[in-house]
């Protein structure tokens, strides 16, 4: 149990690191990209957008943490 | 030769020398130390063991539908891709510290000194675990783009040979300078491997999810222009940031 759990840790640090909402974020721009899709809209564009605004925010946040800390 | 493929080897190569870098500088510690024949040992099986698993899950991709495979190679590869690319920011606006070889060479080298001289099958087991660990673990993140990177654009001999060239780059100049790779320019390696798998991660998840990019494969070269501009722009800003939070009459 303990190397599993070590296992699925490891493969949480290496893809999804130390801001899960990115992750999060990314699954929900994906979906809405499909949903957009199925009712004819061409959404290349949303993914581009959202890892804009995903990445402005995880990192001004970090920032803002860091010197806090 | 198409965009793709010119970004696929070129990804491929820049991530792998990164990352064996990385590594080269846990084998050069070990090794100097402790005696080559248990450290290279150490590397051959974890050269073994990635070889197999590259071997292994390439063809078992291939099985897969490519539309659902770019679906989730992209995703992931989004995701690991922005983490790349928010470290590289906040190293390159002074939120987080550089990487410094250098100094995790020379910890590598205190660390083994340290260590005890336990022998099991005839190797030093400290050189051995330490060298396959550490290769491993920089191997799997080489493997992993690899992988990804070749299977969703159908071209993985093409990362292969990105990531092959690197290795023997590396390789060469270490056992040249015979020290860490303290000069490479690792930060802005690593900002120019976040940008393109962020840029393929956003191209083949849209794909993947139905969506068609304007001018098909050319419109990866205007993403990652995109992305360089944004990233470039959001460093000035955090950089801006850190200023005007310095106490009035602090030297740089």
């Amino acid at each position: 149990m303990k190397y599993l759990v070590a296992f699925g840790r490891f493969w949480w640090n290496f893809i999804v690191g130390d801001d899960w909402t990115v992750a999060a974020g990314v699954a929900v721009a994906i979906g809405l990209v499909a949903i957009l899709v199925d009712h004819d809209v061409n959404a290349w564009w949303l993914l581009p957008v959202a890892v804009v605004l995903l990445t402005g925010i995880s990192v001004w946040r970090q920032a803002g943490q860091s010197e806090e800390a | 030769m198409s965009t793709a493929t010119v970004l696929i080897g070129l990804g491929a190569f820049f991530a792998c020398a990164v990352e064996m870098v990385e590594a080269l500088t846990i084998v050069l510690g070990v090794g100097t130390v402790r005696g080559w024949r248990s450290t290279l040992i150490g590397v051959g099986a974890a050269t073994v063991v990635l070889a197999v698993l590259v071997a292994a899950l390439g063809p078992a991709l291939s099985q897969i539908p490519i539309d659902a495979l770019r679906l989730v190679v992209g995703a992931l590869l989004l995701v690991f891709g922005l983490q790349w690319l928010r470290k590289a920011i906040l190293r390159s606006s002074g939120y987080k510290p550089l990487h410094d070889e250098d100094e995790a060479f020379r910890r590598e080298q205190a660390e083994a000194e340290a260590a005890g001289g336990e022998r099991r099958a005839g190797l030093d087991w400290y050189s051995f675990t330490v060298a396959f660990k550490g290769v491993l673990l920089e191997g799997l993140e080489v493997v992993f783009i690899v992988i990804t990177f070749g299977s969703a654009q159908g071209r993985l001999d093409v990362a292969i040979v990105g990531a092959v060239a690197a290795l023997v780059v590396v390789v060469v100049a270490g056992v040249l300078a015979r020290g860490p790779l303290e000069r490479v320019p690792e930060n802005t390696i690593k900002f120019a491997v976040g940008l393109l798998l962020t840029s393929f991660g956003c191209f083949w998840s849209a794909e993947g999810a139905g969506a068609d990019w304007p001018g098909d494969e050319l419109s990866l070269l205007a993403l990652v222009a995109f992305l360089s501009a944004f990233s470039w722009l959001l460093v000035r800003a955090l950089r801006r940031r850190r200023l005007e939070l310095r106490p009035a009459g602090a030297s740089a």
